[in-house]
């Protein structure tokens, strides 16, 4: 018999050293419950997939397990937030914000509740699991909710600065994070602000503005181009909405390309959002958007994919060169 | 917060039996609810008669006897919750909401129009004393879970009551609800089945049948109780009862028998009023057969 992963088994100690910033949620959220924020948490079985098993040991009382009712799940946290408490609940992006959209718009963002919604293993990061655990449109659909923050960062030490900022923030927010294997970009306590872009360089050549995991490559594709003599920058849009537009137009203004890069369609998402402001601003500079092309995501090993859509440095790397040529 | 009792109201005696007099005063607060309904829907000219009419009784047993409630305080901590899954009958919980002192009654006259607070379906952003928005059918009985668990949660002393529709019960997320909530033994929380038998396209049993329905909240973990919904004793006793019993460690569901359109003869035998409008004459009419009418 298939047991459950116990956070005892070595299947799960193994997980962890491998993927450590799996244990970011949990770990944050049960530093931000010790210091007396009203933080309760929900998942919809998959407890160990992000984690929160952490947080529901430390805190059972303040924990819910919804078990497969995703829809649930969001409403329930909805009507839990008008009591003063804050609800973190997480599943998998491509439930939470496809299957659960209509919750999130009526019980979370319209009735304006202070629900944080994780959804996790977003893109392409589930890999072999296959396209219906893809999320590539959950950028897309959740920036079109009104009143809605959309963040995506871009790894653990970024995910736990938002998670801090968020007790201060009043509104409803939906987080993207990636499944814990995440490279890491940023030193513990880098600062982080919604809304406010992490500009690494603005390159006279080429900026790219990317978001979530891919940051980490764009930032590698960024230096070996700078090696080889072109002037190339990057911005870290980790949160799409509001978006930043004024770290947009500088891009467009002091670059001759701008090159968006996502793990998420390129129709609405992070290259939709930087479209629609250099469309109504101006600028002058070239917009490329790179990402998943309209497509539904092939099934392969996580790195294969990255690889595939060149979404690895390698690969935003080469679609920079291309357009620098 | 603790709740006090010298301040409570409307004055109850939760688990007692209601008096005559009580139960007199509750059938003319729903006369009131339907008077009320018909004189709002003038002025939107179209609107949901019957699926207020169906439940005015449940109103006025939970808003004027069962729920514990401040008069004036809409956001009271320690309020009994109220939630509507059929949100469409927000126009006869309104004139309650106003008569609570939540808000002017001067409201009630531009119901609908533009710029109003008051539309077709309660908005607790813009309504005091909504409790939850609602529109989408489906989602209040998860809503009513998610309070109620915040309540614990908080350690706070208020029950949840949701009014459901039965066309409401072919939402997948009802069970969903019902499911955790019993899971969860949610004992604060009531869902109220408004059983009128219709829905928009017809009968609710023609439609997609959901009968035997007190069997399955019954093996979804439910308490579950029956009861004539336009008997104004019956339903209060019952509620306070409910509400008394501190040993249930389930949550509860009442099914309300109920008659679409009660009280207006030619709204209870024709489905086609599930949404409609009277021309000023049969107004008239239709406020002289509410007033002669026992209930």
């Amino acid at each position: 018999m298939n047991r459950a992963l116990s956070p005892d088994s070595w299947q799960y100690r193994e997980l962890n050293k491998r993927a450590p910033s799996l244990a970011t949620l949990a770990n944050t959220l049960i530093e931000l419950a010790e210091v007396g924020h009203p933080v309760v948490a929900g998942t919809a079985d998959l407890q160990h997939s992000n984690g929160l098993i952490g947080f529901a040991r430390r805190f059972p009382e303040r924990f819910t397990q919804f078990g497969i009712s995703e829809q649930n799940m969001v409403s329930a946290a909805a009507g839990m937030a008008t009591t003063g408490v804050m609800p973190y609940v997480a599943t998998f992006a491509s439930f939470l914000a496809l299957l659960c959209c209509e919750q999130i718009r009526m019980d979370v963002a319209y009735c304006a509740q202070p629900v944080r919604l994780i959804g996790h293993h977003t893109g392409i990061s589930l890999g072999f699991y296959g396209t219906s655990h893809h999320a590539t449109e959950d950028i897309a659909i959740m920036r079109s909710i009104a009143d809605l923050t959309v963040v995506s960062p871009a790894d653990g030490p970024q995910f736990a600065a938002a998670l801090r900022a968020s007790v201060h923030h009043p509104g409803p927010i939906y987080f993207r994070i990636a499944r814990g294997h995440d490279p890491v970009v940023y030193a513990d306590g880098a600062p982080f602000e919604f809304g406010k872009a992490v500009v690494h360089g603005i390159g006279s050549d080429l900026t790219i503005i990317a978001c979530g995991m891919p940051v980490h490559s764009a930032k590698a594709a960024m230096e070996a181009l700078n090696g080889k003599g072109h002037s190339v920058g990057l911005i870290d849009m980790h949160t799409i909405k509001p978006l930043d537009r004024e770290a947009v137009m500088v891009a467009a203004r002091k670059s001759r390309i701008v090159l968006t890069v996502e793990e998420h369609n390129v129709l609405g998402g992070l290259g939709g959002a930087v479209a629609e402001v250099m469309a109504e601003e101006g600028g002058g500079a070239r917009l490329l958007r790179h990402g998943i092309k309209d497509e539904f995501s092939l099934i392969a090993p996580p790195t294969h994919l990255y690889r595939h859509y060149q979404l690895d440095a390698a690969g935003i790397e080469s679609v920079a060169q291309s357009l620098l040529a | 917060m603790a709740s006090s009792g010298a301040n409570q109201w409307p004055s109850n005696s939760p688990g007692g039996k209601i008096s005559d007099e009580q139960a007199a005063r509750l059938r003319e607060r729903a006369r009131f609810v339907r008077l009320e309904t018909i004189r709002l829907i003038s002025i939107a000219k179209v609107g949901h008669y019957s699926s207020v009419f169906s439940c005015a009784e449940i109103f006025s047993v939970l808003y004027y006897d069962t729920m514990k409630l401040r008069h004036g305080e809409p956001s009271w901590p320690d309020r009994d919750r109220f939630l509507m899954g059929k949100g469409h009958a927000a126009v006869g919980q309104f004139p309650i909401l106003a008569d609570l002192g939540f808000f002017d009654t001067s409201w009630l006259d531009d119901y609908t129009r533009l710029g109003s607070p008051l539309g077709d379906h309660p908005d607790m952003r813009k309504v005091p004393g909504v409790d939850f928005s609602s529109g989408s059918i489906g989602h209040a009985l998860s809503n009513g879970v998610g309070m109620a668990l915040g309540g614990r949660f908080q350690n706070q002393d208020f029950s949840v009551f949701v009014l459901l529709g039965d066309g409401e019960m072919q939402e997948g997320q009802v069970w969903e609800a019902a499911l955790s909530a019993a899971s969860h033994r949610l004992s604060k929380l009531v869902a109220i089945v408004d059983r009128n038998g219709y829905q928009l396209d017809g009968k609710v049993d023609d439609v997609v049948a959901i009968e035997p329905l007190d069997e399955k909240w019954r093996a979804f973990g439910w308490e579950v109780h029956e009861v004539d919904g336009h008997d104004v004793a019956a339903l209060a006793n019952l509620l306070r009862a409910v509400k008394a019993d501190s040993a249930r460690e389930k949550p509860c569901c009442i099914i309300a028998k109920t008659v679409k359109g009660k009280g207006i003869d030619y709204m209870e035998t024709e489905p086609g009023w599930h949404l409609g409008y009277l021309a000023p004459e049969d107004e008239a009419l239709a406020r002289e057969a509410i007033l002669a009418g026992a209930q």
